[in-house]
């Protein structure tokens, strides 16, 4: 067993934890941040995908004592109370989910495309969302959300940030 | 006003808090672009996936799975599994034989029909891969995991049965022991051999549905609870209702003792319109240990054994005069069944017999399906079920008669339609479509793709051998959905009804919750509900909550598949809020000192006819809530609730035009523009239609190019990942064009058809028939499917050298 700190969405954890346990087990089944599912067993899906100092990872393919010491965003610390962030808001206005499983993926991912390139173009976002499926959308809509959240957070470093 | 009304302490209360309801501003919420009521938890990540239970001493199951497709079970010992750390058990078939019962098949479609048992966990045969051999029940899901390595178990291999042809001949192994054909089932209309004796034109085509993976984006998962003797199971499934009775019948818990609960589901597309055994067995877990159990697939546990779609052998055969019309179409289909006969597994082809003819008018129709049995996983529904592969092939043989008679795609279509004055319409097929407006639709399709533009570019790319070549692939198709009349679901030996179900509970502070039988996961019936629901009663649709999915709170209902929710279940709510009116008009008439005939009812308020004085629908609610001052003989409730059974199907159409770039040299194709015109009927709430059709779209264009589950040559899944099996990214697909034309349904009173399966169903054949399109002049008049660019290359090279 191994002794790690991690702070996910702002609150830190001290944990015991198997060397071999998944961050994203960690965060679902011991830390109860069941905001981020699970797809797939390949990371393939992106379903996962969270920020982990700052960057995008897909939790299924970083073990828990790798994020020992960072600093975790997860779909759940995105908004502030009742006030969501631009690109939760830029979803739900483009009707870019249905089912909502890759959706916390989804705007993570965003999160981190709008990080690389403020202002990017549709092919930008369909490259840039390579990693992650959607079954639900055929992902037009999911395009015109990252675009529409672009605007919304150009200039807005906060946004940028996540917090 | 509502100080007028004797409500005693906690009315005037309420009341007086202004908690009280109003009417809903004058707007109509029926056909209004919705933002949807369920994102608000979905993008902030507080959703109930089944997976995220966590019950106290909760304990976690996994399956030992076959690694052979078809062998005899020698001997499994799980002894050195159960001794180790965090293991409270492990089971062998053997183990659970006496109480696992058969997993059901709710679908015989003949009288003669072969229903083997169908063990949960296989006890002494193994009949596919990753059938469940044994399993381990642990502390944790990696301590169970863990353990499997430790259970002995020996196979004695017997050969894989994979290939339909082959399994039918008398010498082929065989995966039951009355052999590999499960059924056939015969369709005639017409006479046949007249269509065809001495027809101008002959078309004779084999195609191949190849099997696919529906992949939900959510893993199954499955989480069991006893209290006493009654039990909660929690699964990740379309079909609560339908699950608890067949759960009831296979394991003897008495049906009012079970509940089933489908929380936030993660897509389905009929993947999760099953009985699964992991269903079956986390349940009997939960009963043998008396904790709760919990179970979550793997996403490679998920490719081998959540059941596949398609696979299908058509042999297709169309005759035609010489200018194009049609007089026969014969359809001998083999249908690759897998191992078993699940829920619905032979009933699928069945649902496409009754679409090979599609919109088209023809003298004669002769349908043969043989059901074929192999060593692979069961298939069952997958989005649009059957009859994606019955449009495919009708369309297909549409662009190879065009082609054959040197005609317009169109306009050989054209000449064979049901024109709109024909309606309704009794098919060849036995179906009567009610309404569409085929003409209607192509016009506005082939305006949006600027077709005759895209015709003279082919043309001229034609003409200069460029090595990019341009395809126009159309794709003119209805489907049957809505399902489904009882009646008709009864005349084809179906297990259950077709009917649907709702509740409208008016609650004392005049807010409503519509309790709906259907169980979305993922399309969007609360908002929808809302909106019909808004309409209906005059309440504002933030006043409205839409509960569904726990069998504790809706008890009735025959869920969502067969885009059925709107058709059915949207008119069962339309019928629950009329009873609720018709309950509230006599109380109204009551406080309003009038006839009840007098009373009229519009934006919420009852009136009396000719005068401005009125109750709102929430005073009544809080009247009936008080019960003060209710009319003699009139209980205190406004609640109703509805069960619709439709007279018929109903029958979405529309056009799709596809262009294709194909580069020749290299096999390599990009969608350079896709319009699909639907006409799905009136529309509840067009942002939510757009987005089904787009993910139909999607999921029909990935067989057309991408998705294929592969068995290699001992039985094997090659694509037990999503890295093996090609899920489309949006980098893979285009931007669509969508748009509508509306031909009201008359077989509800929304005359709404449905939209869940359209996109799917239209958009296979509109690319392949546009791949074709572009090398039809390098003599290749097929690819098979999913046309990857190394089929496209081999095509070309065939046809030329």
């Amino acid at each position: 067993m191994a002794r790690i700190t991690v702070t996910v969405d702002g609150v830190t954890y001290e944990e015991e934890v198997e060397p071999r346990l998944l961050l994203v087990h960690l965060l679902r089944d011991r830390l109860g941040k069941t905001g981020t599912p699970i797809g797939c067993d390949t990371s393939n899906c992106g379903a996962c995908t969270v920020m982990l100092d700052g960057t995008s990872v897909k939790s299924c393919s970083v073990l828990a004592v790798q994020a020992d010491g960072c600093d975790v965003l997860t779909i759940e610390g995105l908004a502030e109370g009742d006030r969501w962030h631009p690109l939760q808001r830029a979803f739900h206005e483009e009707h870019a989910l249905q089912c909502g499983y890759c959706t916390p993926g989804m705007i993570m991912a965003a999160l981190d495309l709008l990080r690389d390139d403020p202002d990017p173009s549709d092919e930008a976002i369909r490259h840039g969302l390579e990693g992650n499926l959607c079954r639900c959308t055929g992902y037009s809509n999911i395009v015109r959300a990252v675009r529409r959240g672009a605007q919304t957070m150009s200039g807005d470093a906060e946004a940028v940030r996540g917090r | 006003m509502t100080e007028e009304l004797d409500a005693g302490l906690v009315g005037r209360q309420i009341a007086e808090s202004g908690m009280l309801g109003e009417p809903a501003p004058d707007r109509h919420e029926v056909g209004a672009a919705r933002r949807r009521k369920e994102d608000a938890r979905l993008v902030t990540g507080r959703t109930h996936w089944t997976d995220n239970h966590q019950l106290p001493g909760m304990l976690h199951v996994a399956f030992l799975r076959s690694p052979m497709a078809h062998a005899r079970i020698v001997s499994v010992d799980t002894s050195a599994a159960r001794g180790l750390p965090g293991v409270v058990a492990a089971f062998s078939g053997h183990d659970l034989a006496a109480e696992q019962g058969g997993l059901p098949c709710a679908w015989p479609v003949t009288e003669d029909i072969v229903l083997p048992e169908h063990p949960p966990m296989a006890v002494d045969m193994v009949r596919y891969p990753g059938e469940a051999v044994a399993c381990v029940v642990a502390t944790d899901r990696y301590r169970a995991a863990d353990a499997l390595e430790a259970i002995e178990i020996d196979y004695e291999p017997l050969p894989a049965v994979l290939d339909m042809t082959a399994a039918l001949r008398e010498d082929s192994a065989k995966v039951h022991e009355a052999g590999n054909r499960a059924y056939t089932w015969k369709y005639a209309e017409g006479d046949i051999d007249a269509a065809f004796r001495d027809a101008p034109v002959l078309i004779e085509r084999t195609y191949v549905q190849q099997r696919l993976i529906p992949s939900a984006m959510e893993p199954r998962a499955v989480v069991a609870q006893s209290e006493g003797d009654h039990f909660t199971l929690y699964s990740a499934t379309q079909i609560p209702h339908i699950l608890r009775i067949m759960l009831a019948q296979v394991t003897g818990i008495p049906e009012h003792r079970l509940r089933v609960v489908a929380p936030d589901v993660g897509g389905g597309f009929g993947s999760k319109l099953q009985v699964t055994a992991e269903e079956v067995l986390v349940l009997l877990l939960a009963r043998r240990l008396g904790k709760p159990v919990k179970w979550t697939e793997s996403r490679s546990e998920g490719n081998l054994t959540v059941h596949h779609g398609r696979d299908q052998l058509q042999r297709v055969a169309l005759a035609a005069d010489a200018d194009g019309r049609l007089r026969g179409l014969r359809v001998d289909l083999l249908a690759d069944m897998g191992a078993y006969l699940m829920l619905v597994t032979p009933g699928i082809p069945i649902l496409g017999a009754f679409m090979y003819n599609g919109i088209y008018k023809m003298d004669a129709y002769d349908f043969t399906c043989t059901g074929v049995f192999t060593t692979k996983m069961p298939t069952d529904a997958y989005r649009g079920a059957g009859r994606p592969e019955a449009t495919f092939a009708i369309e297909r043989l549409m662009d190879e008669l065009a082609a054959e008679l040197s005609l317009d795609p169109i306009e050989v279509r054209r000449r064979n339609w049901i024109t709109h004055e024909e309606f309704p319409y009794t098919t060849i097929a036995g179906l009567t479509y009610d309404s569409g407006n085929y003409e209607a639709a192509t016009e506005k399709a082939l305006a949006l793709f600027g077709y005759d533009k895209l015709r003279a570019e082919q043309s001229d790319r034609r003409d200069r051998r460029d090595p990019v070549q341009l395809g126009i692939g159309v794709s003119t198709y209805t489907e049957m959905c809505g399902l489904a009349p009882s009646r008709v679901l009864g005349s084809l030996s179906y297990g259950a009804g077709g009917w649907e179900h709702a509740s409208v509970r008016m609650l004392p502070t005049g807010k409503v919750e519509v309790i709906t039988g259907v169980s979305p996961h993922g399309q969007g019936h609360e908002t929808a509900w809302s909106q019909i629901v808004a309409d209906a009663l005059g309440v504002p649709f933030e006043d409205i909550s839409v509960l569904h999915g726990d069998t504790a709170i809706s008890h009735k209902g025959m869920d969502t598949y067969g885009s059925r929710s709107l058709a059915v279940g949207g008119i069962a709510v339309v019928r629950a809020c009329d009873k609720v009116k018709e309950k509230a008009r006599h109380i109204a008439a009551h406080l309003l000192e009038a006839s009840a005939d007098d009373i009229e009812f519009d934006g919420g308020t009852f009136r009396v006819r000719g005068t401005d004085s009125g109750r709102t629908i929430q005073e009544v609610a809080l009247a009936a809530f008080a019960a003060h001052d209710l009319p003699e003989g009139v209980e205190a409730s406004l609640d109703s609730d509805a069960t619709f059974d439709p007279e018929n199907f109903s029958y979405p159409h529309g056009t799709h035009l596809c262009a294709v770039e194909v580069d020749t040299e290299t096999g390599a194709t990009k969608i350079r523009s896709y319009v699909a015109v639907d006409d799905i009927g009136k529309v509840v709430n067009p942002l939510i239609v757009a987005g089904q059709v787009h993910g139909g779209l999607a999921q029909g264009i990935a067989q057309a190019l991408y998705e294929e589950a592969v068995y290699d040559a001992e039985g094997n899944l090659l694509t037990t990942t999503m890295a093996d099996y090609l899920l489309p990214s949006a980098a893979d697909l285009p931007e669509f064009v969508t748009d509508r034309t509306e031909t009201p349904a008359t077989s509800n009173p929304l005359g709404v058809k449905g939209v869940g399966e359209a996109g799917t169903i239209a958009s296979t054949p509109a690319v392949v028939n546009a791949i074709v399109d572009a090398l039809r002049p390098y003599g290749v008049h097929d690819v098979p499917m999913p046309c990857t660019p190394e089929r496209i290359w081999r095509a070309v090279q065939g046809a030329t050298s």
